[in-house]
């Protein structure tokens, strides 16, 4: 990830570059750098809810959440949510990819549905299965009922979860299909064709040929899943349960967010940013140094 | 596919239609339940058939808002929505052609800096640094602005090195062209690079757009006055803590009206939206 080398550079000035460099390094600084560096500031000190007072701590919100367990409860959730909606969701597309490779009749109209989601804000994803899945309003949720199920994702923590889970899925369907498609589709017919000759069925094909030069693909994949499920899945559980019932569906993004917008824990809230950032950049960096050179569209 | 096998096909065609299925029925069903009189849909009335509600619910969501809860009419939502989605496609796009021009373009002291310090907010995301950014805003007095809930938001690492990358696709002759023909800079870049990048803009704006609109925690901590509410938030907010007092029929067509525009801009422009993700990522 470095600048274009030194062939290709025209344009002899100074000045310039740094005007049209500015938008951009103002608002990455104001918006971004300032914040980042103010939470880890405030992570260190202990603030009253009033920001009256505020007293060095060194670390000690950091041991606070881990002695906490609620934390610990939410860190533990926020992982099982993330492998959850990842192989949900990776699952789902990789089979829907393989079959509209493999269709010639109608593979647009499939494809044009099976990007839907993708057009769909995460909350209202959320919204949309609560609808369908409510105990009272919902088709699928009266159905269960009338079955004998005590179905009621308000009261039922198991099954709060699995209607997140299962939303935040749905959504993520469309990106990964896309991916997954664009991937089996680079693989030269040629070479499934001296396979079949050599008298290899689908099967043995697929584990020999589609699945290795898919892997690339499939672990890419997998780390923007797992990013998406920690990160940006905030809408469908605000929308939906808002973290309930009981903290049932209290992932560390929606912790944050409560514990410091809604229970103004400034500090405990500013260190708990400071995990997400770290996380976050664990990720950005096994994204861009393992995958950025494998994988091949 | 390699043989032919009508089995296979058969197969093929069973799961993409269930994949259809899974995908399209909540959304289908959100549509038929918002043609019923709420009260029917409170009380589990919706069949697989529309009612006769539809044009009213509509009606209403546009011009009034959702009987029992407060609430703005969905067609002043739906604007603030819009210049909220367009306002960061267009500023996104903006400085990332900018900064990439200057990256790519020009040698100048401090590049390598600029280049790390715009490459590192990828490792940033909103969703980690909730509060300190709120104060920000709200040191800057932004709050419950148009500013306030776009600009943060505009700062893109990701479009950056996307146009960065297309422009080392240009051949350099292009530039030394233009300035043996004695065009400045800032000339080439409006005549001969903009053009070139048309596709890869609207591919990005495509992409962008949706960005911008289906943005939820952003304008929850932002924005507090209903007024300016976008159509995500505030179809949220109509969902009362009482089932019989929500007025289902028109949250469910607020609803439907927060995923059209998104939804029509990706059945019209799918092929630039493929392009456009898959170029994004790479």
């Amino acid at each position: 990830m470095t600048p274009a080398s030194s062939a290709q550079a025209p344009f002899q000035n100074k000045l310039l570059p740094l005007l049209l460099l500015l938008p951009q390094l103002l608002i990455t600084v104001v918006f971004f750098y300032w914040p980042s560096v103010q939470a880890v500031q405030q992570s260190l000190y202990i603030e009253d809810p009033f920001g009256l007072n505020s007293e060095f701590a060194g670390l000690a919100n950091f041991t606070e959440l881990f002695r906490n367990s609620s934390y610990v409860d939410a860190f533990l959730r926020s992982l099982f949510f993330s492998a959850a909606v990842s192989g949900l969701s990776l699952g789902l597309s990789l089979l829907f990819a393989v079959c509209a490779d493999r269709v010639v009749r109608g593979a647009t109209g499939y494809k044009t549905l099976l990007l839907l989601p993708y057009a769909i804000a995460p909350a209202l994803a959320g919204v949309t299965w609560m609808f369908v899945v409510h105990p009272s309003i919902g088709i699928l949720g009266r159905a269960l009922v009338a079955m004998g199920v005590e179905w009621n994702y308000l009261l039922n923590g198991n099954q709060a979860m699995a209607l997140v889970i299962f939303a935040a899925a749905w959504k993520q369907i469309s990106y990964n299909f896309i991916f997954f498609l664009a991937g089996l589709q680079s693989i030269p017919h040629s070479l499934m064709e001296a396979a079949a000759i050599d008298g290899a069925g689908p099967g043995k094909r697929f584990r020999d040929i589609v699945f290795p030069l898919l892997s690339p693909t499939a672990f890419f994949l997998l780390v923007v899943n797992i990013v998406y499920a920690f990160f940006e899945t905030f809408g469908v559980i605000h929308a939906v349960t808002s973290g309930g019932p009981a903290k049932a569906t209290e992932i560390l993004v929606y912790k944050v967010y409560s514990d410091g917008v809604v229970g103004l824990d400034i500090g405990g809230s500013a260190a708990q940013s400071v995990i997400l950032m770290l996380i976050v950049i664990v990720l950005t960096v096994v994204q861009f140094r393992f995958v950025e050179r494998k994988v091949h569209y | 596919m390699v043989e032919n096998r009508p089995l296979a096909t058969f197969f093929a065609h069973l799961v993409l239609i269930l994949g259809a299925v899974i995908v399209t029925f909540p959304i289908l069903f959100t549509l038929l339940a918002s043609t019923y009189e709420g009260s029917d849909v409170a009380s589990g009335r919706v069949t697989l058939w529309p009612g006769t509600m539809g044009l009213e619910n509509y009606w209403l969501a546009l011009t009034s808002g959702a009987r029992y809860t407060a609430q703005n009419p969905a067609a002043h939502m739906l604007l603030n929505s819009a210049i909220m989605a367009v306002t960061i496609a267009v500023g996104k796009i903006f400085i990332s052609l900018l900064s990439a021009f200057a990256v790519v373009y020009f040698r100048f002291p401090g590049r390598m800096l600029c280049f790390w310090v715009i490459f590192l907010t990828l490792m940033l995301p909103v969703e980690v640094r909730i509060l300190p950014t709120y104060k920000v805003i709200s040191d800057l007095g932004m709050l419950d602005s148009y500013a306030g809930l776009t600009v943060p938001l505009i700062a893109s690492a990701t479009a950056t090195l996307l146009f960065r990358q297309f422009f080392m696709t240009v051949p350099p002759e292009l530039a030394e062209a233009a300035k043996i023909d004695g065009a400045g800079p800032l000339k080439f870049f409006w005549d001969i690079l903009m053009p070139l990048s048309v596709t890869n803009i609207a591919a990005l704006f495509v992409i962008l757009f949706i960005y911008g609109w289906n943005q939820y925690l952003w304008p929850l901590l932002i924005t507090t006055s209903g007024g300016m509410d976008t159509v995500v938030i505030g179809m949220k907010k109509m969902i009362g803590g009482d089932d019989t007092q929500t007025d289902w029929g028109v949250v469910m067509a607020t609803t439907i009206l927060a995923m059209l525009p998104p939804i029509v801009i990706i059945v019209v422009m799918q092929r630039w939206f493929v392009k456009g993700l898959v170029e994004q990522e790479k």
